[in-house]
C-alpha cells in the first residue's frame, strides 16, 4: 500500500444554523488521483476550503494530517507553503497581464523592488511546456480561450511547487476536447511526477475516467470511497452513492405529445464576433422547430450555440447579422429583446448569475422581470398579483424555498434554474431557446428540470435545447442538431442519435476543412 | 426579544436621527426645537431634499452619480434672473424656459452616458466644468457686481420662499396625518379582502401614531400653537413634499420604478428580460437635471440672487443624503424614505453644530466622519452571515 499523503480526520464545519460538514474523513494516498463527488450543496467545496486553509484553523472541528504531521492552516499561504494549491472553479487569471506576471503573482521572481523579468518570463515557459502549451508567456491572458486559461492556472500551480493539487470543477466550462487533454495532463503528471490530485466534478464519465478513487460526498458527509483497483465503477453506481437511491431512468419518458406546425424557422443564418467583426461566429445555419417538439442543439462550448441563440434572440448578441427567420410562419425581424419577448420567443440563459436573474432581489420580482405588463395596470405594479403568480409558479416548478420573498442569490443552482425558468415562462413564449439547463445543478434536480421540459412541450410548446452533455441532447430530443465552429454539421433523428453518430459528424466536419 | 432587536435593526437610522435630535436639544438648551429652526431645516435644504431625490434614481442604477448638479443649479438660476431682470420676461415664461434648457441639457449627459457609454462620472465632471462657467459668464455680463437680484420679482419669490398662513398650518397638517391613516387601514383591508398576508394590526397602529406625531409637531410649530414665534409652513415644504411623494410613487410602485432595481441588480440580465435600459439610463440623467431645476428655482428665491457661486457643493450635499440615507452606493437598493431620513440627518447635524457655533472647519469633519460612518455600517449591516 503506497504512503498516505493526506488524512481528513472527523473534520466537522458549522455555519452559523447548517452543519455543512459533519464527521468528514478523506484519505489520500500519495500518486493517487482522487475524486471527490455529490450532489451541489453536499460539501465539497467546503471541505477543500477547509483543507486550503481559506476557513482557518479552529473555525472546524477534526484534523488534518499531511505528510505525517498535523497541519494548522491560517491561510492559503500556509496551505500553498506545504504544497497543497487549489484551482477554484471560477478562474482567478487577470485577463489584462500577461501568462508570466499572472502564474507569478503573489509570488514575483526577483527582488519585491525590482521584479526579475527574464527570470519570471523563462521559468513561466518552462512550466507552459510541461503543460504543453505553445504560447509565449508575454500573451496576455484575454487573449487565451477558456481551456487555455486552465492550462495556465495548471502551470500555475506546478510553479508553486504543487505536491497535493486540488481542482474544482476543472472543465465545467471546457469542451470536450479541451476536457480531455486536462484530464490525460493530470494521469501524465500522475505517472511521470507522482502528483497527487483531487478533482471535484459533475462529470461522472470524466470521473471515472481519470479517478483511482472516488470518494462520495452527501449531505457534508462521506458516505463511501470507491476504489477502482478492487471494484469496477458505472456511472450508476456512482450516482446511486450520490442520491442515496437508484435511479432508474435518467431521462422522463414523453407521452402523447403530437408535433405540429413549424414554430421557429432560422435560414442562412450568419452573426459576425462584436469586437472582431471579420470573425465568423455563426456560419450560415438553418434550422426550424415544430410544435410540441425538443430539438437539441449539441455543440461544444465555443461552437456558437450561444452566439446563435443570442443573435436570434433580438439580436442580443453579434454584428454584420443576416439570414431570415418567422415565427409561427410569419417572417420577423427582431431588433432588440423587447420585440422578441414580444413574438413569444424567449431564451433562458447558460449564464444565470452573469446574465439571468437579479441576485439580490427575491424570487417573485425576478419571476415578473420579463413581463411586468401582465402584472401592472397603467405602468403601476399591483403587489399582490405579483406575490401570487410567484407562488404559483413556485408551487409548480417545486422550487424549494421557505417564501418567494427571499433572495435568489441565496439560493442553490438548481432552484435559482428554476427561477428562471419560471421566469421565461411567465412571459408565455411559444419558442424557448434553453441554453444548458442543465449546467452545474444536481442529478436530482437535472431530473425535475427534464421534466418541467416535458411538460412545456405537452402544453403545445416548442423547445430549443442547447447542450454540451451527450446522454442529454439523447435523451430529451426528438431531433438533434450538430453544430461545430459555427456551423451546423448533422442533423439527426432521435432514433440515429447515439455518442457515435453525433461524434462522427464533428469528426467528418473537422476532416472537411 | 428578539422581535425588538428586528425592529432596531430595520429602523437604525430613524432611531439614530431621533437621538441626534435629543443630542442637540439638550447641548443648544432646546434652541434647535424652536419653530424658527423647524422652518430653518426645511428652507436651507429644500435643495438638498429635491436633488438628493434624482441622485436615488441615478444611484440606483449600478451606483451611478450626477457631479454636475450644483453647476446645473448655477446655469439655471443665472440663465432665469436674467431672463426675469434684464430681459423682462414674465414669471412663467422664464421658468418654463429654465425647464426646457435643463431638459436639452439632461438630454445631452443622458445621450453622452447611455448612448456613448461615457462613464458618468467623467461625462458630469465636463458639466461640472461648463456649466458654472457659462453660468458665471451669465452674471459677469448681465451686472457689474457679477451678481444679478431678483429682488423685485415677488410673484417668483412669493412661490418658492414665502409662508402659508398660521392659522392654515393646524388644519393642513390634521388633513395631512387623516389622508396618511385612511391610505394604510385601506391596504390593509384589501390585502385581507384578497386573502394576502397583512401586517399586524398593532404595527399599523405604531405607525399611524408616529408619522401622525411627526406632522402634528411640524404643523404645531409651523402654526405658532405653543405661543411662539412663528412664520408659517414655508410654501418649499410643499414643493419638496410634492416632489418626494411623485418620486417615492415611482420607485415603489411602477414598472419604470422596478426597471431602476433591476438594473442595479444585473444590467444584462435587465436588457436580456426586453427591458430598454439604455433609455432608462437617458431618463435617470435627464430627469436628475429636471429635479436640478426646481432646486434652482428654490435656490434663487431663498437667497433672491444669482450669482457664481450658486448651487457650489450641491451635488456633494445630494451624494451624502443618499449614502447616509441608506440607498446602496453599489445600485440596486434603497428608498425615497430611507434617503429623506438621510438627508435630514445631515440637516439636523449642520443646524446644530451653528447654533453651537461650532467651528466650519470642524463641521467638515464631522459631517465626513458621519458620510463614512453611514457607508461603513450599510456594507456590515448587509454583509452576508455566512459564506458557505
Amino acid at each position: 500500500m503506497a504512503k498516505v499523503l493526506l488524512e481528513m480526520k472527523n473534520i466537522t464545519k458549522t455555519f452559523p444554523g447548517v452543519k455543512a460538514l459533519d464527521n468528514v474523513n478523506l484519505k489520500v494516498e500519495e500518486g493517487e488521483i482522487h475524486a471527490l463527488v455529490g450532489e451541489n450543496g453536499a460539501g465539497k467545496s467546503t471541505l477543500m476550503n477547509v483543507l486550503s486553509g481559506i476557513y482557518p484553523y479552529g473555525t472546524y472541528e477534526g484534523d488534518i494530517i499531511y505528510n505525517g504531521e498535523v497541519c494548522k492552516f491560517n491561510k492559503i499561504k500556509d496551505s500553498e507553503e506545504k504544497g497543497i494549491v487549489i484551482i477554484h472553479q471560477e478562474l482567478a487569471l487577470i485577463p489584462y497581464m500577461s501568462i508570466g506576471e499572472n502564474m507569478f503573482l503573489g509570488n514575483e521572481r526577483g527582488k519585491a523592488a525590482a521584479i526579475d523579468w527574464n527570470e519570471t518570463y523563462g521559468e513561466a515557459d518552462k512550466y507552459l511546456k510541461m503543460v504543453g502549451l505553445s504560447d509565449s508567456s508575454r500573451t496576455l491572458v484575454k487573449e487565451l480561450g477558456t481551456g487555455k486559461q486552465q492550462l495556465v492556472e495548471i502551470a500555475k500551480a506546478l510553479a508553486k511547487k504543487a505536491k497535493l493539487l486540488i481542482l474544482d470543477e476543472p472543465t465545467s466550462s471546457l469542451n470536450e476536447k479541451d476536457s480531455r487533454a486536462l484530464l490525460d495532463l493530470l494521469l501524465r503528471f500522475k505517472k511521470e511526477n507522482g502528483l497527487t490530485s483531487i478533482i471535484i466534478s459533475h462529470k461522472l464519465n470524466e470521473v471515472s475516467y481519470v479517478a483511482d478513487k472516488i470518494t462520495v460526498v452527501r449531505d457534508g458527509s462521506t458516505i463511501e470511497t470507491l476504489d477502482k483497483a478492487t471494484e469496477e465503477i458505472s456511472e450508476d453506481r456512482i450516482i446511486k452513492g450520490m442520491v442515496g437511491r437508484e435511479i432508474t431512468d435518467r431521462f422522463p419518458k414523453r407521452h402523447d405529445v403530437k408535433i405540429g406546425d413549424t414554430m421557429l424557422e432560422v435560414k442562412n443564418w450568419n452573426v459576425y464576433h462584436p469586437l472582431y467583426p471579420e470573425k465568423k461566429v455563426v456560419d450560415n445555419v438553418s434550422f426550424y422547430v415544430r410544435k410540441g417538439e425538443v430539438v437539441g442543439i449539441y455543440g461544444l462550448m465555443g461552437a456558437g450555440r450561444t452566439e446563435l441563440a443570442m443573435s436570434i434572440f433580438g439580436k442580443s448578441y453579434g454584428t454584420g447579422i443576416t439570414g431570415t427567420m418567422a415565427l409561427n410562419g410569419k417572417g420577423v425581424n427582431l431588433k432588440n429583446a423587447r420585440e422578441a419577448i414580444k413574438n413569444k420567443l424567449a431564451y433562458v440563459t447558460e449564464d444565470r448569475k452573469g446574465n439571468g436573474l437579479v441576485l439580490n432581489n427575491p424570487i417573485k420580482i425576478n419571476t415578473t422581470l420579463a413581463n411586468l405588463d401582465a402584472v401592472s395596470s397603467r405602468s403601476i405594479i399591483d403587489k399582490d398579483k405579483e406575490y401570487h403568480v410567484a407562488v404559483e409558479y413556485k408551487d409548480k416548478l417545486k422550487t424549494k424555498t421557505p417564501t418567494v420573498e427571499q433572495n435568489v442569490g441565496n439560493l442553490s443552482g438548481g432552484n435559482q434554474q428554476k427561477v428562471l425558468l419560471a421566469k421565461w415562462m411567465f412571459a408565455e413564449p411559444d419558442v424557448l431557446i434553453l441554453d444548458e439547463p442543465t449546467r452545474g445543478i444536481d442529478v436530482g434536480a437535472k431530473y425535475e428540470i427534464y421534466c418541467i421540459i416535458n411538460d412545456l412541450v405537452k402544453e403545445g410548446k416548442s423547445v430549443v435545447m442547447i447542450s454540451s452533455e451527450l446522454p442529454e441532447t439523447i435523451g430529451m430530443s426528438d431531433r438533434i442538431y450538430v453544430m461545430n465552429e459555427g456551423r451546423f454539421v448533422g442533423e439527426l433523428k432521435q432514433e440515429e442519435a447515439s455518442q457515435e453518430s453525433i461524434m462522427a459528424c464533428i469528426m467528418r466536419s473537422g476532416r472537411g476543412e | 426579544m428578539e422581535k425588538v432587536g428586528k425592529i432596531f435593526k430595520e429602523h437604525t437610522m430613524q432611531i439614530i436621527l431621533v437621538l441626534v435630535v435629543i443630542f442637540f436639544a439638550i447641548t443648544t438648551q432646546g434652541k434647535i426645537l424652536s419653530a424658527l429652526n423647524f422652518d430653518a431645516l426645511i428652507t436651507q435644504n429644500a435643495y438638498v431634499f429635491i436633488l438628493a431625490t434624482g441622485m436615488f434614481m441615478c444611484m440606483l442604477i449600478k451606483g451611478n452619480i450626477d457631479l454636475s448638479v450644483g453647476a446645473t443649479v448655477c446655469l439655471i438660476d443665472a440663465i432665469g434672473a436674467y431672463m426675469m431682470v434684464d430681459m423682462g420676461f414674465s414669471v412663467p415664461v422664464a421658468m418654463i424656459s429654465m425647464v426646457l434648457i435643463g431638459c436639452i441639457i439632461g438630454a445631452i449627459l443622458g445621450w453622452l452616458i447611455a448612448y456613448l457609454n461615457i462613464p458618468p462620472w467623467i461625462a458630469t465632471l465636463g458639466g461640472f466644468l461648463a456649466f458654472r462657467g457659462l453660468g458665471t459668464k451669465i452674471v459677469t455680463i448681465a451686472s457689474s457686481t457679477s451678481s444679478i437680484s431678483i429682488n423685485d420679482i415677488e410673484g417668483f419669490k412669493k412661490l418658492f420662499n414665502s409662508h402659508i398662513p398660521k392659522s392654515l398650518c393646524v388644519p393642513i397638517g390634521i388633513v395631512c396625518c387623516v389622508i396618511f391613516i385612511f391610505m394604510q387601514i385601506k391596504s390593509r383591508a384589501t390585502k385581507i379582502k384578497k386573502g394576502y398576508e397583512a401586517e399586524s394590526m398593532g404595527t399599523l397602529v405604531a405607525r399611524c401614531v408616529i408619522i401622525s406625531a411627526v406632522i402634528m409637531l411640524f404643523a404645531f410649530k409651523y402654526g405658532g400653537t405653543f405661543g411662539e414665534k412663528a412664520l408659517g409652513m414655508p410654501t418649499v415644504l410643499v414643493w419638496v413634499a410634492v416632489v418626494l411623494l411623485i418620486y417615492d410613487f415611482i420607485s415603489s410602485k411602477t414598472v419604470l420604478g422596478r426597471y431602476f432595481y433591476a438594473m442595479g441588480g444585473n444590467m444584462e440580465a435587465t436588457r436580456l428580460s426586453g427591458i430598454d435600459t439604455k433609455l432608462v439610463l437617458f431618463f435617470a440623467y435627464l430627469n436628475m437635471q429636471f429635479l436640478s431645476v426646481i432646486a434652482g428655482w428654490t435656490s434663487l428665491a431663498k437667497l433672491s440672487t444669482a450669482n457664481g457661486f450658486m448651487g457650489q457643493n450641491y451635488e456633494l450635499d445630494a451624494i451624502s443624503a443618499c449614502i447616509v440615507g441608506g440607498v446602496s452606493a453599489y445600485g440596486g437598493s434603497g428608498s425615497v424614505f430611507g434617503m429623506v431620513v438621510g438627508a435630514a440627518l445631515i440637516g439636523v447635524i449642520n443646524l446644530g453644530m451653528s447654533i453651537m457655533s461650532i467651528d466650519p472647519n470642524w463641521q467638515k469633519v464631522v459631517k465626513g466622519v458621519v458620510l463614512l460612518a453611514a457607508v461603513v455600517f450599510e456594507i456590515v449591516n448587509n454583509r452576508p452571515k455566512t459564506k458557505a
